[in-house]
């Protein structure tokens, strides 16, 4: 059986995103709900759901589809009229309220209408399966399956699966490779438990760390500092994180998970603690007077704008008052935790305290429920990181402390030790053994981390491994079967001579034939973030004209190396692919790109143009596009908004709608399968690869460029472009259209790359320019000058 | 050998918000074809004695290149032996294509033409698909887009915004009060079953309009709903000669006394109708205030403002069924439509004389002067 169909049932904000992100993987999907009450419309709530999919949104915030274009894969419906729609579905998944009676009055509608041997699964978060199939027909049992996918389930990448032993190994692996293939999903095997392993873990840190921050008589601002990077959490912390998932929610998911577990269970205790504390009147009250978090008035942070510009303000956890917020920057134990996580646990100061409190607590609680919700403490990991964005799992945490210390510790002060951190011992959870990665299992013995196929990170690549060379700024790897891999290391993998020198290191050890290919690509989250402004900016304010012409040209020898050479070159792009980084996936012959890479030339936004190839591989790109009307200016129109405007691709589909990805080259939906799909497209090149030829192009000249420019004044008058745009744009106008050229005359590739040479040198020599290259360093985004 | 020039009858497709609308997906060329068919059919002429189909267009490229007219001449019912130009003068291309029509008539170059005009701004983009323009001209402003030519017109006459929503509700207002009382349905040929108009907004309000940012410049006046909007549509007209109507039965509908052209300055191509339509009056003998019926075309509520004043046009003679803003302007088929409509007007109701007359981008004006049978 093979999932080619599938229906959503439930179409709140987590059925329509499961719904998207289907639809995002290219399957077709049906999702309905229910007919409200009085409704015109009785497909209002799956049609307005969708409908709000498909609003603009600011370019780069989060929006579930990937491109507009795949609403169009949903169908819409409700589950009165058109359950006969799901009859052709291989995967129905439940997302409707959690309510047991509900969710069994749909699963008896959804039963009715399913085709045979259909997967049936439920988005539960809470209710056990157990509950759920219990008085369900037998056969509808073995089907029943629970995937529990995290909010936003595009972006957050954790899916928990619960299958019981009535449903067979096949069946889990069809839908195991569905969510991680298709739609891109870690996907963690757990036991039916309630909250499974995420909301267990997650949601008992959220607990103890209100009631820890409550004793210890912390501020909101102090609690969510040390709670949130110096642990490896996300920058929101506890009270933030609160206010997200909204405090409305929060007492429904404690409370409906402490009625399924046992009474010394350290989750129930913990809420017996907080209910003493008032924190269950606290959040009640707060509720009461429409403090629901940021979908309300606020939560513990409230946005005032009543002075007209926005000010963030903390609510006062005793009083309840709101005033403006201080950032705890007095908080030396939250510095120190740059040293490492034991560091910060054991510094003495009120946040050094709190969080040993919270973790100590978090950390045994984990480790005590190995092997009660899940087989290994992989699991626990691997859900922590990607379904609460944790840097580092409960058990890397506990290595990086050292779980002897910790034990130590745990003893000294009276607390009960788990048994699995007994075994351990003086030892580690983890440990390498040559090329292996192994972890402690619950008998004791250590096994190899289970790496589903097709799983690839350089950290696998590189262990135990010495790099065939390696500076610091890059590295070169042996990928095996005489592949190449060049990892970027540097600050936001920004692109520096360094970088260079080992590309072009990489380019000759192709050239001597050691090896047949090279995929350039990393673990991290982004591809690279462009070249170094910081080292730009610096040589270009001393005036080192030379060094900066010999940046430039470095950069397109070094890129053009990679395209012309005798080997082929994948891009394995993700995260972040800007301006000089766009440049390098440009170079390559294939680009193997993740789902969310976020593409674009954005040069113009500090003051230059594209430099390393960027216009000429956009040229190459665009010329002779048969979805636009030949003529000379119609591409390079094209082209010469995507890059006036530096626009971004917000996904890897919308970047082939801007080139940067062409049919040729392929999207990977899982984030841990694009090093080895990039591989694989580099191994199918290398059998008789020719590289590609040097191409001259019919450009506008000076007539097309007139047009552009008088497009840009206008836009001056609109209050859309400010003066240094215009001086920007004048240089990308000109090496677009080709500089002096007749249109009936031909441009070469090397008078192009000599144009962008031109032009960035004349750029980085005007004050305006220096100026955005110094605003984007200090403030992180671009100057409008 | 020289004979009176009239107009025979007037048609014209719905017109159509581009893009969005229905006639979006309809080529220029079929569009046309159907709406010489219309006329053909609706005033029963004998095709054979059709000398020539003169086709206005403004952007005569893609699917509205390769001569336009003769191909639809070949799409539509005329025979073969009937020709076709295309000719350009931006916004009063079809206009001057009556012009022209009227010219051979007078020549006895010609008993019977096809003038008209159509535009898909849907499917051929304003500035045309390859804009090459000529680095030398930037500076006399021969390019300058039209919204500023609106806010400079504004600036030199002192034409507020509010003015310009004025007249842009009460264009509204007329067209959708026209539409109410069946006024546009003796001229409309359906197409593919397409029989409204699309760009008249009856529920458009002062209030919503004062809610838009200015369009073209930050600190500007003129706003999307003071412009007229990018439109799809086609429009054709019989001018013919006196002569031929009255031997072969054909209802005149009105002379045609007088025709001109005049250049201004690019950035304020907007004030072309002022002395273009006192050259059309001087050649047909007669004074504004002879005129009974105005058909102004509203480019911009500035620019028509800018002309209203210069010339001093009473407002109540002026685009009585709507103007552009409401109705939409189909570039090369504009000047077909006022003229047409200028024509019906005065039958309809039995005034004497009517003003058609329009701006023209890169700084031109375009007038027409004619009087009832």
């Amino acid at each position: 059986m093979e999932i080619k169909k599938v229906a959503v049932i439930g179409a709140g904000l987590m059925g329509s995103g499961i719904a998207a992100q289907v639809a995002n993987a290219g399957f077709p999907v049906t999702l309905l709900d229910i007919v409200p009450e009085g409704s015109k419309n009785r497909n209002v709530i799956a049609e307005s759901a969708i409908g709000k999919m498909l609003k603009p949104v600011k370019l780069g915030s989060p929006t579930p589809l990937m491109h507009r274009r795949n609403a169009k894969l949903i169908t819409t419906g409700n589950i009165e009229d058109d359950l006969e729609l799901i009859g052709d579905a291989d995967l129905i998944i439940e997302v409707v309220l959690e309510k047991l009676d509900v969710k069994h009055d749909v699963f008896r509608k959804i039963d009715k209408y399913r085709k045979a041997g259909s997967l049936v699964t439920s988005n539960t978060s809470t209710i056990p399966r157990v509950q759920l199939v219990n008085g369900m027909p037998k056969s509808f049992a073995k089907d029943f399956i629970i995937t529990h996918f995290f909010n936003p389930p595009r972006y957050l990448r954790l899916l928990e699966i619960v299958a019981g032993n009535e449903v067979s190994a096949d069946k889990v692996q069809i839908i195991s490779d569905f969510c991680d293939i298709n739609l891109g999903k870690e996907v963690v095997i757990c036991n039916d438990t309630p909250g499974f392993i995420g909301n267990r873990i997650g949601t008992y840190w959220t607990l103890i760390g209100m009631v820890e921050a409550l004793k210890s008589g912390l501020t909101v601002e102090e609690a969510d500092a040390v709670m949130s990077r110096p642990i490896g959490a996300p920058k929101t912390g506890l009270f933030g994180l609160v206010d997200v998932v909204g405090i409305d929610l929060i007492p429904h998911v404690t409370s409906s998970m402490i009625s399924n577990l046992s009474k010394n269970d350290p989750y129930r205790i913990a809420y017996a603690e907080q209910d003493d504390l008032g924190l269950s009147k606290l959040f009640a009250d707060m509720v009461d007077s429409g403090y629901t978090g940021r979908k309300g008035k606020g939560g513990f942070y409230r946005l005032n704008l009543s002075s007209g510009s926005k000010v963030k303000e903390s609510r006062d956890l005793k009083t309840g008052e709101y005033s403006k917020s201080i950032k705890p920057n007095y908080l030396l134990s939250v510095k120190a935790a740059k040293k490492g996580l034991r560091n910060l646990v054991e510094y003495d100061d009120k946040g050094g305290r709190f969080a040993w409190q919270v973790l100590s607590k978090t950390l045994s609680y984990a480790a005590s429920l190995v092997p009660e919700i899940t087989q290994n403490i992989v699991n626990v990991d691997i859900a922590m990181k990607n379904g609460f964005l944790w840097k580092k799992g409960p058990f890397e945490m506990l290595d990086a402390m050292g779980p002897s210390w910790f034990a130590e510790k745990l003893k000294s002060e009276g607390l009960a030790v788990p048994e699995i951190l007994e075994k351990v011992g003086k030892g580690s959870f983890y440990s390498e053994n040559g090329s292996k990665l192994t972890y402690l299992s619950v008998n004791g013995d250590y096994k190899e981390v289970p790496n589903p196929e097709g799983y690839l990170s350089v950290s696998d690549i590189s262990r135990g491994q010495v790099a065939v060379f390696k500076n610091p700024s890059i590295k070169l790897w042996d990928m095996g079967d005489h592949i190449l891999l060049a990892e970027f290391v540097s600050k936001m993998n920004s692109i520096d001579p360094l970088i260079m020198e080992g590309l072009s290191e990489a380019a000759s050890l192709c050239e001597s034939g050691k090896f047949k290919g090279l995929v350039i690509g990393n673990d991290g989250n982004n591809f690279s973030a462009g070249a170094n402004l910081g080292l730009a900016s610096f040589i270009c304010n001393v005036g080192a004209w030379g060094e900066v012409d010999k940046f430039v040209q470095g950069g397109q020898l070094t890129f053009m190396s990679l395209k012309h050479g005798s080997f082929p070159v994948v891009g394995a792009s993700s995260g972040l692919a800007l301006g000089g980084g766009c440049e390098v996936l440009l170079a390559c012959d294939r680009i193997q790109a993740h789902s969310e890479s976020y593409i674009g030339l954005v040069e113009v936004g500090v003051g230059v143009v594209p430099a390393w190839g960027g216009c000429k591989e956009m040229i190459r790109r665009w010329n002779g596009d048969l979805s636009s009307p030949k003529g000379p200016m119609g591409s390079i129109v094209k082209i010469f908004e995507n890059l006036g405007t530096a626009k971004v691709a917000s996904s890897a589909q919308e970047a082939r709608d801007m080139k940067f990805l062409l049919d040729r080259d392929h999207i990977s939906m899982n984030r841990s399968r694009v090093l080895h799909d990039a591989k694989e497209v580099c191994l199918s090149l290398v059998d008789g690869y020719v590289p590609p030829d040097m191409n001259d192009y019919h450009l506008p000249g000076p007539s097309g460029k007139a047009a552009l420019d008088l497009a840009v004044s206008d836009l001056v008058k609109a209050g859309h472009a400010t003066p240094h745009d215009v001086v920007v744009t004048d240089k990308l106008a000109y090496i677009l259209t080709g500089g002096n050229t007749d249109f009936l005359d031909k441009v070469s590739e090397d008078k192009l790359l000599e144009m962008e040479r031109e032009s960035f040198v004349d750029l980085v020599k005007t004050e305006a320019t220096l100026e955005r290259f110094e605003h984007m360093l200090t403030k992180g985004k671009p100057l409008r000058n | 050998m020289s004979s009176d020039a009239v107009i025979c009858g007037y048609v014209r497709s719905p017109f159509t918000p581009a893009k969005k609308g229905d006639l979006a997906k309809v080529r220029p060329d079929d569009l046309a074809a159907e709406v010489v068919n219309g006329l053909i059919e609706k005033y029963k002429i004998n095709v054979d004695d059709v000398e020539d189909l003169i086709l206005g267009c403004a952007f005569p490229e893609a699917e509205q290149g390769m001569n336009l007219a003769r191909n639809v001449v070949l799409l539509s019912r005329l025979p073969k032996s009937v020709g076709g130009v295309t000719v350009n003068r931006f916004c009063a291309s079809s206009m001057q294509a009556i012009h022209q029509a009227a010219g051979a008539v007078s020549t006895g170059s010609g008993n019977l033409f096809i003038a008209g005009g159509v535009e898909s701004m849907s499917r051929v983009p304003m500035p045309g698909f390859n804009p090459m323009l000529n680095p030398s001209l930037i500076d006399v402003d021969a390019y300058i887009g039209m919204g500023h030519t609106a806010e400079n017109l504004a600036k030199q006459y002192s034409i507020s915004r509010d003015d310009q929503e004025k007249m842009a509700l009460e264009s509204h207002q007329k067209a959708a009060s026209a539409a109410d009382q069946n006024k546009f349905d003796e001229e409309i040929v359906s197409i593919n079953g397409v029989s409204k108009d699309g760009c008249v907004r009856p529920e458009t309000s002062l209030d919503s309009m004062a809610g838009l940012k200015p369009a073209f410049d930050k600190d500007g006046v003129v706003t999307a709903a003071t412009s007229s909007p990018l439109t799809d549509g086609a429009a054709a007209v019989i001018v013919c000669s006196e002569d031929y109507a009255k031997k072969n039965n054909l209802d005149i509908i009105a002379f045609i006394r007088g025709m001109a052209v005049s250049g201004c300055s690019p950035e304020i191509m907007g004030i072309g109708p002022v002395l273009s339509s006192q050259k059309a009056l001087e050649r047909a003998g007669i004074k504004l205030e002879d005129i009974d019926v105005i058909e102004m075309n509203e480019a911009f509520a500035a620019q028509s403002l800018a002309c209203v004043k210069e010339l001093g046009v009473d407002m109540s003679k002026l685009n009585i069924h709507g103007g552009a803003i409401s109705m939409g302007h189909p570039l090369g088929a504009s000047g077909a439509r006022i003229t047409g409509k200028a024509a019906s007007l005065l039958k309809e109701t039995g005034k004497r004389y009517a003003l058609s007359t329009m701006c023209v981008g890169g700084g031109q004006g375009c007038a027409t002067v004619l009087e009832r049978a």
